[in-house]
């Protein structure tokens, strides 16, 4: 059964006919012990349907475990955003980017194919002088609203800089990872393990943290 | 799990027009909920340029999981609500500034300049103040310490992480009542404690009622939120009885009410030790030129149609307004 209806698949047409190069989904998942692998897939292969620049790439992260080390993936399912020379800027969703989570996966996909917000110069030369290496978790649940703003923020950071690595995780489909950082409020974000933000933070607040670190 | 995608084709739709910084607005609205969403519409439909500055595209509406009190709609979720507002202003073109939030409001000359967060200053002729609401805190010891470690506002944004947990939920209204009749669903154990009495609507509070894990708690007092890493219950006083005991719980869910979102406004237009803006019947402020609109407002009972309805009202005064400055 497809998993997009008829005016999802309209108005992604739409959207992704804007993305200026091409983007591929590198999309990590295991035959086993997965709930949610399947679905992924199905779903990111949907999605690469009603996108022509999309392209999916499924990999096995046992059998494939090379490929998994050298995108930095260490559970399934998972997905890498990749840019048209196939670079990883650092954007990566754990767990299946449904419900709310969708937004922040096509604001993903258009900033890898370089159609994304331009920044105000102010806060770019703030996120160029990031010169130390920082890694985001911004953990959601697909129910919430403003989860995929926070995502969207931390990815839009790694995508501007190199230094900067974020990854989205479901806390429900990753719940001893979620229990691990003490989740019970999203979005959370923890900022190189140890500094932590709830809610969807302006990305001025990001940058606060992350200069101050 | 499900597999439902609310996706919201305008948040990615780059086509919204964009808030031109070099353009000198006729009216500038400060907020994206109900309020701010019609009066741009409204400002719009009068002739006036016309731009919407929105820290949180859609307001709070967005957080409520079915709204059943908006006339036409027999029971929607709050984004689907939103999501149609959205795309009725969006059909004319206004320019909005998303994820932007004002920092300061000066003065100079005859035109309002606004300092938004990321560094850009916006030039306008009128305000519409229609920055809504947050919800209240309790103020009790243990409250800030949790949060985001039990301790939460939202909960169609974090019931998901108490399946098969016990949850407390504070407050008597209908948004404690709501939430308290939809963590049911997920949590093992509900508990609903207010100090008072509930005054939720009787259709909600008889829906709560035909729950069989929910204990609802009345004339009770939180003391303090208690645990370890994570929240473990609540301490609480029982004005009847005069007795202080513990409430086993992992998540506590405050939903005693709002408080207005004056920042940055309260030093330039009159508030009431409340924080709401006063306004008149004509939706002014004391200070000619801005005007506001919804929760944010003296006006009571705190509506999605009530906030709609006031914010159409600061348009049409803000275009009387503006008519009168060209006469």
């Amino acid at each position: 059964m497809a998993l997009l209806n008829d005016e999802i698949r309209k108005n992604l047409t739409e959207v992704f006919s804007k993305m200026n190069k091409e983007v591929t989904l590198a999309v990590f998942t295991k035959e086993e012990d997965c709930e949610s692998c399947k679905d992924t897939l199905d779903f990111m292969n949907e999605i690469e349907e009603v996108g022509e620049k999309i392209k999916v790439k499924s990999f096995d992260i046992e059998k494939e475990a090379s490929k998994a080390e050298e995108f930095g993936v260490k559970m399934t399912p998972s997905i890498v955003l990749l840019d048209s020379d196939g670079k990883d800027h650092g954007i990566k969703f754990y767990g299946i980017p449904a419900g709310h989570e969708i937004n922040s996966l096509i604001t993903g996909i258009i900033e890898v194919s370089g159609s994304g917000e331009e920044m105000p110069d102010a806060l770019r030369k703030r996120i160029d002088g990031i010169n130390t290496p920082v890694d985001i978790k911004v953990f959601i649940t697909l129910g919430c609203p403003h989860c995929p703003g926070a995502v969207a923020k931390a990815h839009k950071l790694a995508f501007e800089n190199e230094n900067i690595k974020a990854e989205m995780i479901e806390a429900q489909t990753f719940s001893e990872i979620s229990d691990k950082y003490n989740v019970s409020g999203v979005p959370k974000i923890v900022i190189n393990e140890e500094h932590d933000l709830v809610g969807n933070q302006p990305i001025e607040k990001f940058l606060e943290t992350i200069e101050n670190m | 799990m499900g597999f439902e995608l609310n996706f919201d084709s305008n948040s990615v739709k780059s086509d919204v027009k964009k808030i031109d910084e070099n353009k000198t607005y006729d009216v500038l609205v400060i907020g994206g909920g109900p309020a701010g969403l019609n009066s741009a519409l409204y400002a719009k439909r009068n002739g006036l340029e016309v731009g919407i500055v929105a820290e949180k595209y859609g307001g709070q509406v967005l957080d409520t999981s079915s709204v059943e009190n908006y006339l036409g709609y027999e029971s929607i979720p709050g984004e689907d609500l939103v999501g149609v507002f959205r795309e009725h202003v969006e059909k004319y073109d206004i320019p909005i500034k998303k994820e932007s939030r004002l920092q300061k409001v000066e003065k100079k000359d005859d035109l309002f300049h606004l300092d938004l967060s990321d560094g850009s200053i916006l030039k306008t002729s009128t305000i519409i103040i229609a920055t809504g609401s947050k919800p209240r805190k309790l103020n009790v010891p243990g409250e800030s310490e949790y949060l985001g470690k039990g301790v939460a506002y939202c909960a169609i944004c974090d019931g998901p992480l108490f399946k098969d947990k016990e949850v407390v939920i504070t407050g008597g209204g209908n948004s404690a009542v709501e939430a308290a009749i939809d963590l049911s669903k997920i949590a093992s154990r509900v508990k609903l404690v207010q100090r008072s009495v509930l005054r939720a609507e009787k259709a909600l509070v008889d829906k709560l009622t035909s729950k069989e894990n929910v204990e609802i708690y009345l004339g009770t007092q939180i003391k303090e939120i208690y645990g370890d890493k994570l929240v473990r219950g609540i301490k609480v006083y029982d004005k009847e009885k005069d007795e202080n005991y513990e409430i086993k719980a992992d998540g506590v869910f405050v939903e005693i009410g709002y408080i207005p979102n004056n920042e940055p406004f309260k030093d330039l237009v009159k508030t009431l030790p409340s924080g709401e803006i006063e306004i008149d019947c004509s939706c002014r402020t004391n200070v000619d030129g801005i005007f506001a609109a919804g929760d944010v407002t003296t006006v009571p009972y705190k509506q999605i149609s009530i906030s709609s309805g006031e914010g159409a009202k600061a348009a049409l005064s803000a275009n009387a307004y503006i008519n009168k400055l060209i006469k």
